[in-house]
């Protein structure tokens, strides 16, 4: 076993595990936490797969940003024992289970029958620098990027404006 | 190297557990993490596969799915705030209505 596939395993085993402890735990700021786990793995098995930016911005916005947002608004809410795996009922987790292992499944029979161009990758396939990334992002896709900037644009005024609403009804209310 | 059928295990792996969480969990925020979770397993296997082709692309929607993931997360928890404003509550069984 090569050292790469050990740390794989390993990488893994963490990802898998703070997923399910992630899904499991009743208190919400738990889930919050391991999730924080769970993207910081991937990020790392984004180091792995030589990667570097992403990593970087999956650190940085996933592992930072959104899980400090999503902490934020736990606490701001007090929402931390709302609904735990155990309040829902029995058919569901059954359903649940059922639907998990139908599509858990399907992803396998894919795997081994499909023709899913995994056999065409190619192990020595040359390595992507951040500039080469970044040269692709600003040639090719540079409309889709401008596009982005547009989106973030509206996401930002529609927080602002759901958030104002409120106090002008409080004001005349 | 790792082969690549290992990373596509672990992507769904984790993409099934990231809909268990959005079926069974009747928290909205943790349906988001979930829903963050299975956006990370596919942003996963679209890494992999870049590296594996040696082709850019990948890693170019990567990064537009972590910004649009970004926007999405910040409405979707304005609208949490704004519902739970009104609603005293963020079980999603119990804001199953569109009024208000």
């Amino acid at each position: 076993m090569s050292g790469e596939l050990v740390i794989f395993i390993i990488l893994a085993l963490i990802a898998i595990t703070s997923a399910i402890f992630m899904l499991l735990s009743t208190n919400a700021v738990h889930s919050a936490l391991w999730l924080v786990l769970n993207f910081s793995t991937i990020g790392v098995l984004y180091l792995i797969l030589s990667a570097p930016f992403i990593a970087m911005v999956q650190i940085t916005v996933y592992a930072g940003a959104i899980m400090v947002l999503f902490l934020f608004v736990i606490m701001l809410l007090g929402a931390e024992h709302l609904g735990g795996v155990g309040q829902s009922q029995r058919w569901r987790l059954f359903l649940a289970g059922f639907l998990a292992t139908v599509l858990i499944s399907v992803f396998g029979i894919v795997m081994i029958e499909g023709q899913t161009g995994l056999d065409t990758a190619v192990a020595n396939a040359p390595e992507i620098t951040p500039q080469l990334l970044g040269l692709r992002l600003f040639e090719a896709y540079v409309f889709p990027f401008e596009v982005t900037g547009i989106l973030l644009l509206t996401a930002m005024i529609g927080v602002v404006i759901l958030n104002t609403r409120r106090k002008e009804e409080n004001k005349n209310g | 190297m790792v082969s690549i059928e290992m990373y596509v295990a672990l992507s769904a792996i984790l993409f099934t557990i990231g809909a268990l969480g959005v079926l069974l969990r009747r928290n909205a925020i943790i349906v988001f993490m979930s829903i963050e979770m299975m956006l990370n397993s596919a942003n996963l296997l679209f890494v992999a596969f870049s590296r594996y082709h040696g082709d850019v692309d990948g890693q170019v929607l990567v990064f537009f799915v972590i910004t649009v993931a970004a926007a999405e997360v910040a409405v979707g928890l304005a609208l949490i705030v704004t519902i739970f404003r009104s609603k005293k509550s963020i079980n999603i069984d119990e804001i199953n209505l569109m009024k208000g």
